[in-house]
């Protein structure tokens, strides 16, 4: 497929967590994991177009035509009743935008930005078009100094790594679990192809960062501290690693009531793995309780 | 209690209140005794809106006797030694530590302290000898912890940079190290003379303290003439061996209140309000400079420090936001100021029109016969009112967004405007994003670049800068820090200041007794 369009969830042209400087931000619409304590779950499904959100919106911002969903953002208050009504937990709230039409918005913030990071949703989903704005930024001479970056559950084969590599500077790729039946039980995916990317993007110098995203009693990585060192260490051109830290907030179902991760926890990891000679480690600037 | 007349219960409420120092309550006496001085001469529509604060005198007092902001040629002070004070010129760097120490005592300005302490790396330069890293070091921060202790006011503002120094460089590491509230810090950043590594000690200075303040230097000078600008108190930039002799701002909120609609807020109120702000700002200079005999018998004058003519009357102008939130309503519009663009240009068309205000307007005591545009940056009795031209709190977008909304008025404020971002603590993993989008504001045209990091207990509210941690000590056991009663006002705030984000609040003189 050449897709010249994104589906769009949200663009922010301000972020500092996501590589480095400052970075406009691209969350596209789609995710193939199902994450239990996802921040975001009205991203990882695209609208069905069943039209059960249009006559519940107050401020008659949907509308349905030709048997598709119509927002307008105009009309929108970003109250969020049409995620709550979606049977598919989606979000009719999405932008379709050309590669044209997204480098207009880099341009707009082109003196605050270091680079452009896609991110999700899971971003490698729309890989073609990411390929093309990619291309794009690289050939077109006030924009080639920015970096291009990509943050991903690195679920995506090989030969789809080898397509956008060229054309990129980085990847941010989350770890969610070491053992694959907790990763399973955490994202409904297995956790092979995570740990092939990460190799695989090692050994291109193209592995920015490594997430961990350390949830208490859910997650197994503090288990297995020894088996993740050993493997981040054998990793060519060390990356650096974020911990994160698990909070409630914004989540739904029963991660609703799981504990988060205090920064004595996350310290905690931090140490063990420093003692494992890992020391590019980056901790939460803020915790949430 | 009971015999005694309103002024003796208002001066003994202040003797007698147990969270002030003996030295802020004779300040405090001073200003109950000023204001029981009749009001300077004013005409009745000029005196009306004054009663009616759609223009407001800062709580000056009724009988200006000294210029609201002086700014000394220290350079020509170290230089030339004082008569008055009976001092040599400095010949070493001990010395000129001294004689600005003594100097600093005998500036007067509206807090009685003072609020400009000078280029001060340039002033010490050429006195540093051959002092090693070390030997600066020690003597720099003794002098820092000193200008704290003996002149406890946030609104006293040194100034540092363009070029790499080691007293610049030293000074910013004695503050990020001391963490002080004052003095106040502005780093000047000149894109030709400023290397990006010491910018980047600034910005890294920023993450933990809030300060310094980053002044865009170039544009600002533009402003001014060879002998330069100081900027002082809360982001005022004003001329150096002068000062701002007074200040005066208009409450756009009250103006569009009284406004039908847009059309007559710009053709009719604005305009009118303009105009008696103008008187008031003449009687009161006038008042300055033809009554009270400041300028004819102060050292400073005499000795070449200060020059009469290099005071710049200051007009000011507050609640931008309210106002055109309000205009808007009167259209029925429903974009609000720094989220619509519809707002954001009537804001901009406002600011145009003050500024053109100000430049038709001769003035017989002003810097070049003007007085100067100024955005205010409030003070603490605002409740629900926004300063200068800066978006509400809570309602600012993502930094990015907001410094492309605001930028477009800065070049309208010569003698100052700022516009404050709150940046969450995860910054301080990513020093090089806030390095980027301050290049960006400079770029674009931004006079200042100011963020308070979340998180920290340094924050800034309105310019100057307070402890959120003295700010709940306050309470149960005063504070030797002048300025923190007034952080202490605002943050009682309805807008609940210490309940959310830290955020911005306001003011510049001391209201509490008033």
């Amino acid at each position: 497929m050449n897709k010249t369009w994104a589906i769009v969830n949200k663009i922010l042209p301000f972020s500092c967590v996501d590589g480095p400087g400052n970075r406009l931000v691209i969350f596209l619409q789609g995710c193939n994991f199902h994450c239990l304590n996802c921040h975001n779950p009205y991203t990882i499904q695209l609208c069905q177009n069943c039209g059960q959100c249009v006559g519940n919106c107050p401020n008659l911002a949907l509308s349905f035509d030709k048997g598709k969903t119509v927002w307008q953002s105009e009309q929108c208050k970003q109250c969020d009743t049409c995620i709550q009504i979606c049977p598919n937990q989606s979000s009719p709230m999405t932008y379709r935008y050309s590669v044209e039409e997204m480098l207009t918005v880099i341009r707009k913030y082109l003196p605050f930005l270091n680079g452009i990071t896609f991110s999700g949703g899971e971003a490698t989903l729309q890989l073609p078009f990411i390929q093309q704005l990619f291309a794009q930024i690289k050939s077109t001479a006030d924009l080639k100094h920015l970096t291009c970056f990509i943050d991903s559950n690195g679920y995506l084969p090989r030969q789809g790594w080898q397509k956008v590599i060229p054309l990129m500077d980085g990847a941010m790729i989350d770890l969610k679990a070491w053992d694959n039946h907790v990763h399973k039980y955490l994202t409904g995916r297995d956790n092979q192809r995570v740990k092939d990317s990460i190799n695989y993007l090692a050994a291109r110098n193209q592995l920015y960062e490594v997430r961990l995203l350390l949830i208490p009693e859910q997650t197994d990585l503090l288990f297995n501290v020894a088996k993740i060192a050993e493997f981040l260490n054998l990793l060519p051109h060390k990356p650096r690693i974020r911990i994160n830290a698990f909070h409630s907030h914004g989540v739904t179902g029963n991660a609703k009531n799981w504990h988060s991760a205090t920064q004595r926890d996350v310290e905690n990891f931090a140490t063990q793995l420093s003692k494992y000679g890992l020391n590019k480690l980056t901790l939460p600037a803020v915790y949430l309780t | 209690m009971t015999n005694m007349t309103a002024f003796q219960q208002q001066c003994y409420r202040v003797v007698t209140d147990s969270n002030l120092s003996p030295k802020q309550k004779s300040n405090n006496l001073a200003l109950l005794a000023e204001n029981h001085l009749p009001y300077v001469e004013l005409d009745l529509e000029t005196k009306h809106a004054l009663e009616q604060r759609v223009i407001c005198d800062m709580y000056e007092g009724h009988a200006p006797y000294k210029p609201r902001y002086v700014l000394p040629d220290y350079q020509l002070y170290l230089k030339q030694g004082s008569v008055w004070l009976e001092l040599e010129p400095a010949n070493d760097f001990d010395d000129a530590l001294n004689m600005l120490t003594i100097i600093y005592h005998h500036v007067p300005s509206v807090t009685g302290m003072p609020v400009y302490l000078g280029r001060l790396d340039e002033l010490l330069l050429p006195y540093v000898g051959s002092l090693t890293e070390n030997e600066l070091y020690a003597r720099l921060k003794r002098f820092w912890i000193m200008l704290d202790r003996n002149l406890p006011d946030a609104f006293m503002h040194a100034n540092i940079g363009p070029s790499d120094n080691i007293i610049c460089r030293l000074l910013l590491r004695i503050d990020r190290e001391l963490k002080q509230v004052a003095p106040n810090l502005t780093f000047f950043y000149d894109e030709k003379i400023t290397p990006e590594s010491l910018l980047t000690v600034a910005i890294a200075c920023i993450c933990e303290t809030g300060k310094p303040h980053i002044a865009n230097y170039n544009l600002i000078a533009k402003d001014f003439d060879k002998m330069g600008f100081g900027v002082v108190s809360c982001y005022n930039s004003l001329p150096v061996a002068g000062g701002g002799s007074t200040l005066s701002r208009i409450n756009l909120k009250e103006v569009a209140l009284r406004s039908e609609d847009r059309h007559d807020f710009l053709t009719n109120m604005l305009p009118y309000y303009c105009r008696l702000q103008l008187n008031l700002i003449k009687e009161r200079s006038q008042f300055l400079y033809e009554k009270s005999n400041f300028f004819t018998n102060s050292f400073l004058v005499n000795e070449g420090l200060i020059k009469p003519e290099r005071f710049a009357p200051m007009f000011g102008i507050f609640a931008m936001a309210e106002a055109v939130n309000i205009l808007q309503e009167k259209a029925h519009l429903s974009g609000r100021y720094g989220q619509d663009e519809q707002a954001d240009l009537l804001a901009l068309e406002i600011s145009q029109q003050l500024a053109d205000f100000v430049n038709q307007h001769t003035v017989t005591y002003g810097w070049r016969n003007k007085a100067m545009l100024h955005a205010q940056s409030g003070i603490s009795i605002d409740h629900g009112l926004t300063p200068g031209v800066r978006i509400p709190y809570g309602e600012e977008p993502d930094p990015v967004s907001h410094i492309m909304s605001v930028f477009v008025h800065h070049k309208y404020y010569s003698s100052g405007i700022s516009d404050i971002l709150t940046i969450d603590e995860t910054i301080k993993n990513n020093q090089a994003a806030l390095l980027k989008i301050c290049l960006a504001a400079f770029e674009l045209g931004m006079r200042e670049f100011t963020a308070n990091i979340s998180g920290n207990d340094l924050v800034r509210v309105t310019g100057y800068m307070v402890r959120l941690s003295d700010i709940a000590k306050f309470k149960q056991q005063g504070s030797r820090t002048n300025t923190t009663v007034l952080g202490s006002e605002a943050a009682s705030d309805s807008s609940g200041f210490l309940h959310r984000q830290p955020r911005v609040i306001s003011h510049e003189q001391n209201m509490g007794h008033s």
